[in-house]
């Protein structure tokens, strides 16, 4: 069965600097190159951490959405 | 002598040469800063929870960033490297240090309490008051423990390094410490691996 395309998705709410980060290269890890991850977080440090996380290691960050307090990004593994 | 004569022609167009040098020597740099992989070495000299955060912090999310890391323990850093970790805060002779309680209406929450210096000195057990309430803000708040962050730092190959001088003076048994250390090293071994680093901090 194949699932590459199927965004995986990580609850990293409640969680404060570093530990989105630490979580997201975690999961990303078990992620094959192309395959997406959507993060989930409350922490507002982890808007330009997310972006710094990605420029820094070549990930794409596709996107980046606030609402309500909580913060949703999408990553593709490069 | 004689081996650029070979390969550089003497009708050879001297701007056109530099132009195309300057192009390749562009392309092979950033080749080169592409493939590099940025380092970061920490010496790590406090042994209170507070001042733990900082090379562990900085420690497991540059190697997030797939930077290689190092860091040295020294002095009162070793207490990090314990097997039980047991560090405490202590609010004296540290005027920064906000001093709220970490439940209650937020009305108390919102307290700053301003205790004076022989107050602290002079309760026994404050230092241990202290660490119990930033214990229950970190938890509070989201914010990792030491224990969270130095497992991380493990997984992620992080080099922890610790100083032989230090175990020998303060007289600890090498059976207290984890056993991912890598090394037990001295100044000596560390500062080459500190100069091939991009980036080096004291804390």
């Amino acid at each position: 069965m194949m699932s590459t395309n199927a965004t995986q998705s990580l609850d990293a709410r409640g969680l404060n600097c570093p530990l989105p980060i630490l979580r997201t290269k975690k999961a990303l890890s078990d992620r094959g190159a192309g395959e997406t991850l959507a993060i989930t977080s409350t922490d507002p440090g982890s808007l330009k951490d997310m972006q710094a996380f990605c420029k820094q290691t070549g990930h794409e960050l596709v996107s980046s959405d606030s609402m309500q307090g909580e913060f949703v990004f999408v990553v593709r593994k490069a | 002598m004689g081996a650029v004569e070979k390969i550089i022609p003497a009708n050879l167009d001297q701007s056109l040469f530099d132009q195309w040098f300057d192009q390749r020597f562009e392309t092979r740099m950033a080749e080169r800063a592409a493939a590099h992989v940025p380092s970061l070495s920490i010496i790590a000299t406090k042994g209170t929870m507070d001042w733990a955060y900082p090379p562990f912090i900085l420690a497991s999310t540059a190697s997030a960033l797939g930077w290689d890391v190092s860091i040295f323990f020294t002095f009162y850093g070793l207490e990090l490297l314990k097997k039980n970790l047991n560090l405490e805060i202590s609010p004296l002779g540290n005027p920064s240090m906000p001093m709220k309680v970490p439940f209650g209406p937020q009305w108390l929450r919102d307290i700053n309490w301003k205790v004076p210096n022989a107050v602290m000195a002079g309760v026994p057990g404050f230092e241990k008051v202290a660490t119990r309430l930033m214990e229950q803000t970190v938890k509070n708040k989201g914010v990792a423990t030491i224990e969270e962050l130095r497992s991380a730092c493990i997984e992620a190959d992080v080099k922890l390094v610790a100083c032989q001088m230090t175990v020998d003076l303060f007289g600890y048994s090498p059976d207290e410490f984890i056993p991912e250390i890598k090394d037990w090293i001295g100044a000596a071994s560390f500062l080459p691996i500190a100069q091939q680093s991009d980036v080096s901090l004291f804390i």
